[in-house]
């Protein structure tokens, strides 16, 4: 009976262990399942349906019912084709911005800093210890009209005395590329760390000299960096409302601040809902035909 | 905080010479304001409101939700007096959040859970008149049993009766303030007392007004020769809108922001505001007089932040034994004495004597009749008016 029992227990144990087996990898799953249907599914259906509603007349403020009007979508589009476009402008110059100062960077940290690179790492996710909201808010001292930058600039004879930065979209896309300089410094910084030093020193046994080198080994070799570090300056700085409120001025306004002004001003949850989607699927379009020019595909 | 009454500026004490009394101002007002509820009135959806059952013998809390700088505070030990001391003498444990920095903004965070019912975490809320009003009708505030708040009938007899809340069923006022022209005395030594002052040559770039509506188009619409507190059409709000757009796009109106208008002047990026009173009169203590507050000469407007009870709170008798203490003259007094705002108890005067006398004598806290006539109260707008207008109103300044 014992040994009976004995093999009973082993092959359950044998089959639980199979059944578990099968049921790991969507265990593994749930977690991220379930947080993408609660905070993205279910919300981006609710979004959808609110934008096709429609206000009765003299209905409380915020009181929609389903209509199904897809005209919303045209309406918020043309009402607000000048904040799209500025948005687009704004994130589009804001990224090259922080390409450019986020590129030597991301090279002098990969092969040029020794010892230092640790805290240079530390140096550059070092504003994320301070709020967004704070940082933003102290660009507004430093570009003030009587502020050190202003101060400076209008030290040169051709300088209107009118000039100013604070207020303006010079002053938006500062903070724009500001902000997001360290999504573009640690992905370009992670794929130049990641170049064999070999294939640098074969360049040089070729004879290229160091711009060649740069141009034909180093670029290329860092090329799903800049992609990676550009669509994440881009995607949220083209959604960035923080900055144009902060920064800018009426005739600065991105769509996010259209967007912030439906939702909790003008309580207009159709628009704003028409404006999310229309935005989202824009940057969708462009980001796919960018992935697809850069050839980049591995990234996705 | 010490202010000095003699240095106000000339026309802040001047404005002393209408003839109206508070009472017939006020009265025609609440009867705008009234018809402007039952406009917004009849497509009422806020049936089905859970009752909340009352905790409040056992659970000993209450919390309170308000705008920034709007409760006396001691810098040095952290604590704000009057609650401590309503703390200790009620035994009641107040939690209080400097949660509300735009009526907008708070509503729609609040909105979904009051809608259906559940805890928005707070027992005593204090949005503005137009907004407190929007609590009222969409069924969102509890009604006050008065014979927990026997100190209600210390109001200042103007707001007893506002057409909002006939009565005052629902809401105590909190403070009151004006908005009017604040200024930079260094730049601007001769005042901004007009429209064309604020607008002068001088000033292009360096004019921040509120992202508050009804206070921005308010006083441009009494510059227009328009009363807001009156039946006004909507070509003339129109109007006030298309004077203030062309202000943006000539370039004189650098920004339009909410209490953070006071950093631009204190940064030297604005020399003129449309501002509030009591925002103004902190600057001006804290800066030794360098900016300045007045009612424009052809009118301010006049608001008034309300305490209420959501309709989700289940602390109500500790809620309203709170509002009950702040309308103690005594106390009413100490936080007017730090806020400078238009303090709702009349009866707190001879105790603000005691505590600052030339603060007491200031018409922007203790308004006289005079000061009451140069200003109005933004009527209340229909359901439909407030969305129509509200868009017009981002749609210029570009969202």
């Amino acid at each position: 009976m014992a040994f009976l029992h004995g093999v009973a227990t082993g092959h359950s144990q044998v089959k639980n262990a199979l059944k578990g087996r099968s049921l790991t990898p969507y265990l593994l799953l749930a977690p991220g399942l379930i947080w993408l249907i609660t905070f993205f599914i279910i919300p981006i259906f609710s979004l959808a349906s609110t934008s096709t509603m429609v206000r009765p007349d003299g209905a409380q403020v915020g009181v929609y019912v389903q209509e199904l009007r897809f005209a919303n979508y045209v309406d918020a589009f043309l009402i607000n084709k000048d904040q799209y476009l500025r948005s687009f402008i704004y994130a589009a110059l804001a990224t090259l911005v922080a390409l450019a100062i986020a590129y030597p960077l991301a090279y002098a940290i990969a092969f040029k800093s020794g010892k230092y690179r640790n805290i240079l790492l530390v140096l550059v996710i070092a504003p994320f210890f301070t709020s967004f909201l704070l940082r933003t808010i102290a660009w507004t001292q430093i570009l003030a009209d009587q502020g050190p930058v202003v101060s400076a600039i209008k030290v040169l004879p051709f300088i209107d005395d009118l000039f100013r930065i604070n207020n303006t979209s010079t002053a938006v896309v500062i903070g724009l590329a500001y902000n997001f300089l360290p999504f573009m410094t640690l992905p370009l910084y992670a794929s130049l760390e990641r170049i064999d030093p070999r294939t640098l020193e074969a360049a040089g046994d070729l004879y290229a000299n160091g711009l060649t080198t740069f141009r034909k080994v180093t670029l290329p070799l860092s090329m799903p960096g800049v992609v990676a570090g550009t669509l994440l300056t881009f995607i949220p700085a083209a959604g960035d409302y923080v900055n144009a409120a902060i920064l800018g001025n009426p005739s600065t306004k991105m769509i996010g601040n259209v967007i912030e002004s439906r939702f909790f001003a003008v309580v207009d949850y159709p628009t704003a809902a028409a404006l999310s989607f229309t935005l989202m699927a824009t940057i969708l379009i462009l980001v796919s035909l960018y992935i697809r020019k850069s050839g980049t595909d591995e990234l996705v | 905080m010490k202010k000095d009454m003699q240095s106000l500026s000339p026309e802040a004490r001047a404005i002393i010479k209408a003839q109206m009394t508070r009472r017939t101002l006020f009265a025609g007002v609440g009867a705008v304001s009234a018809a402007g509820v039952l406009a917004a009135c009849g497509t009422g959806s806020s049936t089905g409101l859970k009752t909340v059952v009352d905790v409040s013998d056992s659970e000993k809390i209450v919390r309170w939700a308000s705008w920034p700088l709007y409760l006396d505070f001691n810098e040095d030990t952290k604590v704000y007096p009057t609650l401590a001391a309503f703390e200790q003498k009620s035994g009641i444990k107040v939690t209080y959040e400097e949660a509300i920095d735009d009526n907008n903004t708070f509503y729609g965070k609040v909105q979904g859970q009051l809608s259906i019912g559940s805890d928005i975490g707070y027992d005593v809320v204090t949005p503005t008149d137009w907004m407190a009003a929007r609590f009222i009708e969409q069924g969102y505030a509890q009604k006050l049993d008065a014979a927990n708040v026997p100190n209600k009938s210390n109001i200042r007899e103007v707001l007893a009766n506002v057409g909002f809340d006939k009565g005052r069923q629902y809401s105590l006022t909190w403070q009151s303030g004006f908005a009017g022209f604040g200024w930079n005395t260094q730049k601007l030594p001769k005042g901004v007392r007009t429209m064309d002052d604020l607008f002068a040559p001088a000033n292009k770039g360096k004019v921040v007004v509120l992202s508050e509506m009804r206070d921005t188009i308010g006083v441009i619409m009494l510059y227009q020769g328009v009363d807001p507190s009156s039946n006004f059409t909507e070509d003339q709000f129109m109007n006030a809108i298309d004077f203030f757009k062309k202000k943006i796009a000539d370039g004189f109106i650098r920004q339009v922001k909410g209490n953070s208008y006071s950093e631009d002047l204190k940064r030297g990026d604005a020399n003129a505001v449309i501002g509030w009173s009591g925002d103004i009169f902190i600057l001006r203590s804290e800066s030794g007089g360098k900016f300045d507050f007045a009612i424009p000469e052809s009118g301010g407007t006049l608001w008034s932040d309300n305490m209420l009870i959501p309709s989700t709170s289940a602390h109500k008798k500790n809620a309203e034994s709170l509002m009950n203490y702040y309308y103690e003259p005594a106390v009413a007094a100490q936080v007017a004495a730090y806020v400078n705002y238009i303090c709702p108890v009349e009866a707190a005067k001879p105790e603000l004597e005691k505590i600052d006398p030339e603060l007491a004598n200031s018409p922007f806290i203790f308004p006289d009749a005079a000061t009451l006539a140069k200003v109005k109260v933004f009527r209340s707008l229909s359901s439909d008016e407030a969305t129509k207008f509200q868009t017009a109103f981002d749609e210029a300044i570009g969202n």
